[in-house]
């Protein structure tokens, strides 16, 4: 991009608003990966998974896919999110659908003033690779899946990052939540049947669309490859260059409104909770202050062996045995509670809860 | 359209008051501890099932 062309296209920036915190998107160099670090996660039958933070595959095809953070990224970006068929779908039905979406909270894009008269524009960018060519389809849908805007774009070289753009005129009409819930779906299929596919260029009532027409099917071909980074969704008809996140620990705080886990990944004493007590010799509480203000009150889960968490009393080390969260209903704390093996105590005694086991996570989740 | 596996889910009482405070659900097959919000997914996908007639919530302990 030439000098000259950058400075008109931050004047178009500034006419339309935003000079900083200009994407909408969460994690779109795909650098965070709370869930995974790393790990590839299938995704078969009928169902959706995260891979890298507040991206998910959904999948409702015959086929299945796995989805990867990978460094495998164009200059100017470390990592990438790596879309794999392992079992092909060659003839989707017509409601089959496969495809990767980020959900946008309604306070992020409640400037754009969706579903009014006053409905902004707004351009989506992004890095692409596939070892397939040809014109592939998007989306952006509104929470209840009955407005979206297909979208079209062209790979033209396989396995070759290219980088494309797509403006999406505001739509004036349907709703479009503007509070904690979801505002914007930005969809990317990758394989859509014909009743869920529509045409490129225009908002459309029709339910589920979620790609565009005659798309590329990437879970038609057994072990085709699609990947993506450096995604954003602006303010505006103009494509700006990726706006890096100020800092790696900006970027996890803003997935952390949406997923946080404690545990650890090395054999290292960790924390879950700093503080706690003994209900009974058998029985605890531990309190969690989360590192954000999650988006709405999360969904507590245990990753590993629940015995490779502990309560500690003092010195001595204690199996739980049962978790259970209470407490949880504003997104800022909760409460751990539930058995543990006998542990000597009594009612009252301070305790805390770790893991040094690699694997054992507790997850908070409050993703829309 | 998601489509969560709802396998089993049961409320669970407060540990003081012991009115409802959440569902321990096992979906896709993980427990979950899930509080009472309609903005929680997991709350909102227990509760689309159980108005389809598709999943019953067991009273708590």
């Amino acid at each position: 991009m030439s000098k000259a062309r950058g400075l008109a296209d931050l004047g178009n920036v500034y006419d339309d608003g935003a000079l900083s915190n200009r994407s909408k998107i969460i994690n779109g160099a795909m650098v965070i990966d709370q869930r995974n670090a790393g790990a590839s996660v299938a995704v078969s039958g009928s169902g959706s998974a995260y891979s890298t933070d507040r991206w998910s595959g959904f999948n409702s095809s015959d086929g299945a896919f796995t989805l990867q953070q990978v460094t495998d990224a164009p200059t100017g970006f470390t990592h990438s999110l790596k879309f794999t068929t392992t079992t092909a779908d060659a003839s989707l039905g017509s409601t089959q659908h496969v495809g990767l979406r980020q959900m946008i909270e309604g306070y992020n894009v409640s400037d754009l003033a969706f579903g009014s008269s006053d409905a902004k524009t707004v351009t989506v960018s992004f890095w692409v690779k596939s070892s397939l060519t040809g014109a592939f389809g998007g989306a952006l849908l509104n929470a209840a899946e009955n407005r979206s805007f297909p979208f079209s774009y062209t790979i033209n070289s396989a396995d070759t990052w290219e980088y494309k753009t797509v403006t999406i005129t505001g739509d004036t009409t349907g709703s479009w939540s503007t509070g904690n819930s979801t505002g914007f779906r930005l969809t990317f299929g990758l394989g859509v049947g014909s009743s869920y596919s529509g045409t490129a260029g225009a908002w459309t009532s029709s339910a589920y669309t979620y790609s565009v027409t005659g798309a590329v099917s990437v879970i038609g071909t057994l072990n085709a490859t699609w990947q993506i980074t450096g995604v954003q969704l602006e303010v505006g008809d103009t494509a700006t260059p990726f706006e890096h996140p100020r800092s790696y620990s900006d970027e996890l705080a803003r997935c952390q409104r949406y997923f946080e886990r404690r545990g650890t990944d090395v054999a290292n004493w960790e924390f879950i909770s700093d503080a706690g007590q003994l209900t009974s010799a058998t029985n605890y509480q531990c309190a969690v202050r989360f590192n954000e203000q999650m988006r709405a009150p999360p969904t507590m889960s245990v990753t590993g062996t629940v015995s490779n968490l502990k309560v500690i009393r003092a010195s001595v080390v204690i199996n739980v045995t049962g978790i259970t969260a209470s407490d949880n209903a504003n997104g800022r704390t909760l409460l751990l509670y539930g058995t543990c093996a006998s542990s000597g105590g009594a009612a009252g005694e301070q305790t805390r809860m770790q893991t040094a086991v690699p694997g054992t996570w507790v997850n908070f989740d409050a993703e829309l | 359209m998601d489509n969560m596996n709802i396998t089993s889910a049961q409320y669970v009482a407060d540990i003081t008051s012991e009115n409802n405070s959440g569902i321990q659900a096992t979906i896709d097959g993980t427990e979950m501890s899930v509080p009472l919000d309609p903005a929680n997914r997991h709350y909102a996908e227990i509760m689309r099932q159980v108005e389809a007639g598709t999943l019953v919530v067991a009273e708590a302990d």
